[in-house]
């Protein structure tokens, strides 16, 4: 991957190393130890006695409950002699179902009766807590063994507590389902916690307490349902911008539409009048877009005063160095170089690719593009900020709640302790919020206010300052022998830098990625065109838009040779072996085998549909998919099934693991089908939802979602389903018709959803 | 300013504001009612949907003034109760359909207000019944999946 050395220091640079950091599940803000024992705990917090409870104290519900008879061993877990057992989850819920697989994994470790546990949310301390983001799909692999232990020191705890009571050799007790016992004696969790008043057992170390086997599980793989569920169903306070304080003030912050623009004059004594305003003021920022570009404050009684006093906002830009980006003209000059075989940099080779491809029995070329899209979370970007008593405190939606710390304490010139966050469940993620561009903005508007102020994005401001996926071109040759082998791959890739240090967030790849391995004679070189729209990563960045160019083009190499799509892609899988990365050839072609068995690869289908086959590794989650599809002669398309099979390790909870999957396949259809975000003289074309049209309830395909529960650690799912969409869907429609899809979305070859 | 009178979820209430206010902002800034959602301010995304006098709106294109008068149900006025879920509430849990639930409020009022008109719908109605709502997580089959589930609890003498 990219060298860390060559990153500068423009707000770019700080996301590719921010990209760099998530995918290596490493540590960002102040979090050197991650000790869960009760003496390093009250060292870190500087805390004793009764401050243990401190990260309990957080809802409203655990302070209530908290008593000085529970029982604590650590961070995350508390038993109250009532028997009910509060968990809490370290990281940000964004709709990947944290909240309910972290404390799954802790309850596990603790023979915990499921439905004894209450979840809150933790505080974020990342130096007690470890990791607090949700990116990577990094959540669960990165905290599994931090997690299972925190549980398994608890029970380990509640054991020798009732073996004391009993004054019988702890090895001689068993736990389960919130009970200890030895022979016919029984002693319930909430009982032993009382205890703990009065017995003292040492706090077992958590490199010394046994973890279960994976026959033993009684919670992990089953399926559980999200733990705030009757919370959305009810429509209970939970999300950032739900947020509500005493005296809170709303806000908005205006932006110059072209990304790079200041303000020189704007008509603030007019707005300052408006019914329901307060303040108006501009900030100058610092000129990052990840923390705060300038822009225009205003602060009302309501968030409808807010948008229409922005609506009488008059602005003039100095944008003498924004952003004048063009999709068109840059499509254009990526056109022009199709041609070239090799581009400005050779990233890596691997045999005599030239020689190979004209040595081949038969060659295929192919342009490929791709267009620039945007997260679009539901839940506009929003924060509530308070500059009180010396402090910044922060409600926030935010995906890095760990690296937010200190983002805001530099971009606010305000000392990290003097940094609050308080972490809210996000109206959905998918990338857009690892950036805190939009805490940085609300605790500017706060320095300047009296009073707790949230600030809220209009829809159209979301769709224009976003952090977009990365359009890209692919010029592609490749080579099959005689015997219909792939012999030959050579990717000339056409992308973007901001800054001349290599390409734009998300808008890289690597010669060591899938094929770079898996061919004998391979070389990809890329060109790189100025950008200054910022892009960043989304839903499984890099992988998102370049799985369906190498997935689309073996297809296109299999169909050259004659061959069966499977065969072909199981042949250039090879022999069973691990490659760069984590990613296992012998996983990749179980996967394969699965999917499409369970699809029927190979059956008759009516006229006009097609299976469709891709396969792609990132992040640690090994996954084929079959699309299956209708085209009818108007190029109407619909997406029947779509059948998945993954291989992420054991399960932790199947009903978010498939939710995940099935999530991942109408994302990945409705961003194929017809999204794309264009620019004109740095504007971003596209506004709102009409422009930007995500699809819909009668376009959803049935997914059937089945996985090879390894015994490879577990990793995430929010992520690695969603690559192979697009090329299963692609590959089915060659099936189908014959016709090869170079350009996406889809709409932009005349396609529509049926 | 002006006080508009708006009858939620069966409680009277007044309302201090700009009669032009939005219902969605007057729900959300001024009576604290903040389960009703903020998604596109454009009558798009279906996120803002609560009922007046049984009809699906969308509150975030629908004035203050203009509802005055009609009956207004919200998600916080679904449950039949404390204790009591609406069985579309509970099939929404069963069958874990929230990733990350922002869009789950409005999908649910249209889904209500199906289940009022059609108590038995088909796909094709609920397709057509929930075609304005965007889930951007892509919980669409389990939302049809839930629907119908609730529809059969209904059907077995479940509260509406």
């Amino acid at each position: 991957m990219n060298a860390r050395q060559d990153l500068g220091t423009s707000a770019d640079a700080s996301l590719r190393e921010l990209m760099l950091d998530i995918e290596a599940g490493t540590a960002s803000a102040p979090m050197h130890v991650v000790r869960l024992d009760r003496r390093s705990f009250l060292k870190l917090t500087g805390l004793a006695g009764g401050g243990l409870m401190l990260a309990f104290s957080y809802g409203p519900q655990a302070q209530a409950a908290v008593s000085k008879s529970d029982l604590s061993p650590n961070a995350f877990v508390r038993i109250s002699t009532s028997g009910k057992i509060f968990i809490l989850s370290k990281g940000p819920e964004i709709g990947q179902g944290i909240k309910t697989a972290f404390p799954l994994i802790i309850a596990e470790e603790l023979d915990a009766k499921w439905s004894d546990v209450v979840v809150e949310q933790a505080p974020v301390n990342p130096a007690v807590f470890g990791r607090q983001s949700a990116g990577g799909s990094r959540s669960i692999p990165d905290s599994w063994d931090q997690l299972r232990k925190a549980g398994a020191v608890a029970r380990s705890m509640l054991i020798s507590l009732a073996a004391a009571k009993w004054k019988v050799p702890a090895a001689e007790c068993t736990a389960g389902n919130s009970v200890v016992s030895h022979g016919k004696r029984n002693l319930g969790y909430g009982a032993i916690a009382a205890l703990s008043a009065t017995l003292n057992v040492p706090v077992p170390k958590p490199e010394e307490v046994k973890l279960k086997d994976r026959k033993d599980w009684k919670l992990l793989g089953g399926s559980f349902t999200g733990v705030d569920n009757r919370k959305v169903v009810t429509g209970a306070p939970l999300f950032g911008i739900d947020q509500v304080l005493p005296g809170m003030k709303y806000a908005v912050y205006e932006k110059c539409p072209a990304v790079g623009g200041k303000v020189r004059s704007a008509n603030l004594d007019e707005v300052k009048k408006l019914s329901g305003v307060r303040d108006a003021f501009v900030i100058e920022g610092n000129g990052k877009t990840t923390e705060i570009m300038p822009g225009v404050a205003i602060v009302a009684d309501s968030t409808w005063a807010a948008f229409e006093a922005r609506k009488a906002l008059r602005v003039d830009w100095d944008e003498s160095n924004a952003s004048k980006d063009s999709w068109r003209d840059l499509a254009g000059r990526a056109k022009a170089l199709a041609g070239k075989p090799t581009g400005d940099k050779v990233l890596g080779t691997t045999g005599t690719p030239d020689a190979a491809l004209a040595g081949a029995a038969k060659q295929v070329t192919a342009f490929y593009t791709y267009p620039f899209v945007s997260h679009a979370p539901l839940e506009p970007q929003n924060c509530t900020a308070w500059s009180h008593d010396g402090i910044v405190e922060f409600w926030a939606p935010t995906q890095t709640a760990d690296r937010a710390l200190q983002t805001v304490s530099e971009a606010l010139g305000v000392p990290v302790d003097k940094v609050k966050i308080n972490q809210t469940r996000a109206g959905g993620g998918f990338g857009r919020r690892l950036m805190n561009d939009y805490m940085c903005e609300a605790g500017a508007i706060a320095q300047r206010y009296s009073a707790p102020v949230k600030m809220v994005w209009t829809r159209e401001q979301d769709m224009a300052h976003d952090f977009f996926r990365a359009g890209g071109f692919h010029s592609l040759t490749g080579g099959i022998d005689a015997a219909g082998k792939l012999v030959a791959w050579r990717d000339h890739f056409i992308t973007f830098s901001q800054d001349g240090n290599g390409p734009s967030s998300g808008a890289d790849w690597s010669p060591t990625l899938f094929p770079g391995e898996n061919v004998p004679n391979f070389q990809l070189s890329h060109t790189l065109l100025p950008l200054k729209t910022p892009t960043g990563p989304w839903r499984a960045p890099r992988s998102c838009s370049i799985a369906w160019v190498i997935q689309s083009f073996i297809h296109e190499l299999a169909a050259a040779g004659g061959r069966d799509h499977r065969d072909f892609l199981l042949e250039v899988m090879g022999e069973p072996r691990a490659l760069a990365g984590g990613f296992h050839t012998g996983r990749a072609a179980d996967v394969i085998k699965l999917a499409t068995e369970k699809a029927g690869w190979g059956r008759k289908l009516p006229e006009g549909h097609g299976l469709g086959l891709a396969f792609h590794y990132s992040h640690a989650g090994h996954f084929a998919e079959v699309a299956e599809v209708s085209v009818d002669k108007d190029k109407r398309i619909k997406l029947l099934r779509m059948v998945v099979a993954g291989d992420i390790g054991p399960i932790v909870n199947m009903s978010g693991a498939k939710n995940q999957c099935e999530g991942g396949v109408v994302d990945g259809f409705s961003t194929m089908l017809g999204l794309e975000i264009t620019m004109e003289n740095g504007r971003i074309e596209q506004s709102n939802f009409h422009q930007y049209p995500l699809l819909r309830m009668a376009s959803h395909p049935a997914v059937e979602v089945h996985f090879i529960q390894s015994d490879h650690p577990p990793t995430g799912v929010g992520e690695p389903a969603l690559p192979p969409v697009a090329p299963a869907i692609c590959n089915a429609i060659y099936a189908a018709t014959g016709h090869r899809v170079r350009t996406l979305p889809l709409t932009k070859e005349g396609f529509s959803a049926a | 300013m002006a006080a508009v009178k708006l009858r939620i979820n069966g409680k009277d209430q007044v309302a201090d504001v700009d009669p032009n206010t939005p219902l969605l902002w007057v729900l959300r800034d001024t009576l604290g009612l903040v389960g009703t959602k903020f998604g596109c301010g454009m009558a798009l995304c279906g996120a803002c949907t609560v009922l007046a006098n049984g009809a699906p709106i969308r509150a975030c294109s629908t004035t203050a003034a203009s509802v005055s008068g009609q009956d207004i149900r919200t998600i916080e006025g679904l449950a039949p109760s404390e204790s009591k879920l609406h069985p579309l509430q509970e099939a929404w849990i069963e069958h874990d359909v929230p990733q990350c639930g922002y869009c789950q409020a409005g999908q649910l009022m249209a889904a209500a207000a199906l289940l009022e008109r059609t108590p038995k719908p088909t796909d094709a109605d609920i397709d057509t019944a929930l075609a304005g709502h965007l889930c951007r997580c892509g919980t669409y089959q389990r939302i049809r999946a839930a629907i119908h589930t609730a529809a059969g609890k209904i059907a077995k003498g479940g509260v509406r």
